[in-house]
């Protein structure tokens, strides 16, 4: 090599070894400045919470923590009993009255002909985010209503931003307000008719009940989901559940019909059937 | 340098923003009217939207509509102020009657005869030969059977179901609220709580076999329409006929500020001899409570006193019977 090439190459890799250095330097300013768990986001910074999401625990079969026990259909075994969980309620304990405790008791006795599930009714609020099926978070930004709709018998509410209107009219799903706290969508959700229940451990509702959700992204893939409750009708003080809600990863994840109100027919009006039935009835 | 991108799509979101906006300021022609875009550039079609009217999906045979494609305005407004006010005429001896003016919504007639727009005669197409014998083997079948037997003789309706897609609407709550994210557009009908969501990304569809009362939506952008095909249809369903071979495009265009041209074509060759395209022009709502919650399955008392009355109708009918031997 001539020494002139020397000096070039010894440039040449001058430069390569600075071009490397400002690489890794500008990548670990990048690193330190947006780690890699933010959150997805907005243009405007409004949290991105769209996406189809699905808890993963046993609160639908029982909010309070529960062991392991024998399912209500004997010819479905170990397929269809109920499986132990923590439970989701802070100081796992609902403040009941007297009163409201001992209705519980007894719908947890009757729940087979008791639990709106069964019959397919629109879950309400909380219960329609844990149930164990998908639910899909429809954003637009940060005051355009928001829906939400669950794969549960398409049960699906609107989120009202910014508005202090009222409804109408009681519902099933509640009434549900939303806004914008920092990086937590905060919905308070009144006007229940009070028919749903929280689980299929007989914990009902009363029309007096009044939720306050808290929605925030703590990694791009899953939501902490805190529920404040209340009900001077039923409770003794306000009350809470935490749960996380993870994102259906999935390439092409979308919901799949479950309009199970078919699957609840026979139950409901098999007795009303005319006899003697034709086979393809 | 993720900072610099967010940086940078803001601007870009920004300027986005702006240009539509100095387009559609008011005194703008509806030629050169364009909708408002999202933050991530779609064409924003958000809202509350209502599409009652009185005209009829097919152009009537006799009648005052009858043999004329158009109408004017005011002969418009007039045939839908009457047909409102004929729903208030008492029913005929026998007759329970059915929902009254009160329980109507308010429409708008089209200055159009039929919603549907081809053919040109305004009907829907013949059915193929395949097709005519299916439902007449149906029709056969069910004339075997009393009108309330069972759930199943009621129909998808009233057994709250679903509506499945509902593009004609109804006597009443023909609302839908639409909802928009980066890749999605949802139609949400009032009736019966159904979320219509509509993947814009090219996904594959749905298999095979794999069938929804809703179909399974796919939807891409044209300009300012926003055109979406359905198939993936329940083989229950029966849109005028048409079974899971039901393949439906529709086509939604803001055309003002208050103002979605709704269009929809049913194609199905093993059904209808050749496809048919449809109207239904959908109007801006604002009072923000338009869409209700329509718990139709949890007060069904119909179902429940349908079949309790035909099983009275039988036992009443069998006592006559046998208290006549």
């Amino acid at each position: 090599m001539t020494i002139r090439s020397r000096h070039k190459v010894a440039m040449l890799a001058g430069l390569l070894a600075a071009a490397i250095a400002a690489l890794i330097i500008a990548t670990t300013l990048t690193r330190a400045q947006t780690p890699s768990n933010a959150i997805p986001r907005f243009a405007d910074g409004t949290p991105n919470l769209n996406g189809i999401w699905q808890v993963n625990n046993t609160a639908n079969w029982h909010i309070l923590a529960h062991q392991a026990r024998q399912g209500p259909v004997t010819a479905l075994g170990a397929a269809f009993s109920v499986p132990g969980g923590l439970g989701v309620v802070e100081g796992n304990e609902i403040p009941y009255t007297p009163e409201a405790q001992a209705r519980q008791k007894e719908n947890a006795e009757r729940w087979l002909t008791a639990d709106p599930e069964i019959k397919c009714y629109l879950p309400g609020v909380p219960r329609a985010t844990y149930m164990p099926y998908p639910f899909q978070i429809v954003q637009s930004g940060t005051s355009n209503d928001m829906l939400v709709a669950y794969e549960f018998a398409s049960a699906s509410r609107i989120i009202r931003m910014n508005t202090t209107a009222e409804s109408p009219i009681d519902t099933w799903m509640g009434w549900s307000r939303g806004q914008w706290e920092g990086d937590t969508l905060v919905v308070d959700v009144t006007s229940f008719d009070g028919q749903s229940w929280f689980d299929r451990a007989g914990n009902f509702q009363s029309d007096r009940l009044h939720v306050v959700e808290r929605y925030t992204l703590v990694t791009p893939d899953a939501i902490r989901y805190d529920v404040t409750i209340e009900d001077p009708e039923l409770y003794t003080r306000p009350w809470k559940m935490s749960m996380p809600i993870y994102r259906r990863l999935e390439k092409d994840a979308q919901l799949v019909e479950y309009k199970c109100v078919e699957f609840a027919e026979e139950l409901m009006y098999g007795h009303l059937v005319k006899q003697p039935r034709l086979p393809s009835r | 340098m993720r900072n610099t991108f967010i940086l940078a799509s803001s601007a870009l979101a920004t300027v986005i923003l702006i240009v539509p906006s100095c387009a559609g300021s008011p005194g703008t022609s509806e030629k050169n009217w364009t909708p408002s875009r999202t933050s991530w550039g779609d064409p924003d079609i958000q809202g509350q939207w209502n599409s009652q009217t009185s005209t009829p999906l097919e152009r009537p045979l006799t009648g005052e509509l009858a043999g004329r494609e158009t109408i004017s305005e005011e002969e418009a407004e007039e045939f839908e102020n009457s047909n409102r006010a004929s729903f208030d005429a008492a029913p005929t001896a026998g007759d329970p009657g059915t929902y009254n003016a009160f329980w109507r919504d308010e429409g708008k007639a089209l200055t159009r005869t039929s919603l549907i727009v081809d053919p040109p005669d305004g009907r829907i197409p013949p059915y193929t030969k395949d097709a005519e014998a299916r439902l007449a083997a149906e029709r056969e079948e069910r004339r075997q059977r009393g009108p309330a037997d069972t759930y199943k003789d009621l129909s998808l309706w009233t057994r709250c179901l679903s509506r499945g897609w509902n593009g004609i609407g109804s006597w009443y709550s023909s609302n839908y609220q639409i909802f928009q994210s980066p890749g999605y557009v949802v139609v949400f009908q009032e009736l019966i709580h159904e979320p219509r969501i509509i993947p814009l990304d090219g996904r594959p569809r749905l298999p095979q076999g794999v069938g929804q009362w809703l179909g399974d939506s796919r939807g891409h952008w044209e300009g300012n329409t926003l055109v979406v095909e359905t198939t993936n249809f329940d083989p229950r369903t029966n849109f005028r006929g048409s079974r899971e071979t039901l393949h439906l495009t529709e086509r939604y265009t803001p055309v003002d500020a208050t103002t979605l041209d709704y269009q929809f074509t049913v194609t199905d060759s093993k059904t209808f001899t050749r496809p048919w395209t449809a109207v239904r022009p959908m109007r801006r709502q604002t009072d923000g409570i338009s869409v209700f919650e329509y718990a139709c399955h949890e007060g069904n008392y119909a179902m429940h006193n349908i079949l309790a009355g035909a099983r009275a109708e039988e036992k009443a009918a069998a006592a006559l019977t046998s208290s006549r031997r």
